[in-house]
């Protein structure tokens, strides 16, 4: 079994839906986002792809050439063939939605709910969907590209204990 | 002060001053070590610096045995609370070490998640500027605060009940407004410029 097996396999059930393309050693599938879970799930059951290396996510924002405003991308890998593939897809606003992938591999927790703490995407069928990283009372979405640096003043959001007080 | 009739190893002080020296000289650390900078107090605290020498040898984890808060280190959002609730644990009396450029005021952390300065939220009463600090600086402030302890101090505290303002600038200052300014969208001025690759 080879990436190039996979990838032929991918093809043949998903045809042109789906668009591969190598950068130096890195195998890239592009999925639409129907059709992510069943690329993944293909990758589990059906070519071992046993552990998921990481998600993540790209706010696109005044990107030139860029169509979808965001990228989400699953990093898999086989321990068993000793392969890796990248699986990407692109969402947009206002309502950026995913299947989970938590039915897949468990590990998908907690990278769902930071992708969605970062950027918004939503994942439907997560089983715990809040914030990781920001407090709950966070209602921004910091790693998007129209969030400023600095905040919108959530850090001075405090209140403020003078000597006397305390 | 000597007085007629009283033994050579007897002497007269204030209770206040008794007081503020048995206190300065028996400081007792709560770290509040969040980053790169409690390494340093750990340093400060071994052998080669050896705090002890001052008295203040004695960590302890839990704020409610402890006089001396030692922020070291950024503190975020979502820590902050927990900073806050750390300080109005500690008994009275109580003083407040700033350590390094992130605790004073967020060093070159200037984002949306950490705090710029402990003292817009926190009382300090000693800063200490470096990145990190170096263990002696620590101790030279640990020395200000014992004189400022024996300058100020009172049996009762009531030294404290003076300071009714915040030590740090208000939450929104100077930099919020210029924060205000650089999110506004300059006209004319491209935002994003790809490289040119040939």
């Amino acid at each position: 079994m080879s990436t190039d097996e996979t990838i032929a396999k991918l093809h043949q059930r998903f045809g042109t839906d789906l668009v591969d393309s190598t950068f130096r050693d890195n195998r890239r599938v592009i999925a639409p986002a129907d059709r992510v879970h069943d690329v993944l799930k293909l990758l589990r059951n059906e070519r071992q792809f046993d552990f998921l290396v990481d998600i993540t996510a790209i706010d696109y924002l005044e990107y030139p050439d860029a169509i979808d405003r965001f990228g989400v991308v699953y990093l898999v890998s086989s321990t068993k063939h000793a392969e890796r593939l990248i699986v990407k897809t692109f969402v947009n606003l206002p309502e950026p939605e995913l299947p989970t992938a938590t039915d897949l591999w468990k590990g998908a927790n907690w990278m769902e709910r930071e992708v969605y703490d970062m950027y918004g995407i939503r994942f439907v069928g997560h089983p715990d969907l809040r914030r990781i990283l920001m407090p709950d009372e966070f209602v921004s979405y910091p790693l998007r590209k129209d969030y400023p640096l600095k905040g919108m003043g959530e850090r001075h959001n405090f209140p403020v204990i003078t000597r006397a007080e305390s | 002060m000597a007085l007629a009739g009283l033994p050579e190893n007897v002497f007269i002080t204030t209770v206040d001053a008794a007081a503020n020296w048995a206190r300065s000289h028996s400081l007792w650390p709560m770290p509040f070590a969040t980053a790169c900078c409690g390494i340093e107090l750990m340093a400060t605290a071994s052998a080669r610096h050896d705090i002890a020498r001052f008295g203040a040898e004695v960590m302890r984890f839990s704020p409610r045995q402890c006089d001396l808060l030692i922020v070291a280190g950024r503190v975020v959002m979502k820590m902050l609370p927990v900073l806050q609730r750390i300080w109005l644990q500690m008994p009275e009396p109580k003083w407040c070490i700033s350590m390094g450029a992130c605790a004073c005021s967020g060093g070159v952390f200037d984002t949306y998640a950490v705090v710029q300065g402990v003292d817009r939220f926190i009382p300090v009463d000693m800063y200490v500027p470096g990145c990190p600090p170096r263990p002696e600086q620590l101790l030279a402030a640990l020395m200000e605060i014992q004189k400022k302890i024996q300058r100020t101090g009172t049996l009762t505290g009531r030294e404290f009940a003076q300071r009714t303002t915040p030590t740090g600038p208000a939450p929104f200052d100077i930099d919020e407004l210029r924060r205000r300014r650089e999110v506004a969208p300059v006209p004319g001025l491209e935002i994003y410029q790809p490289p040119v690759f040939k």
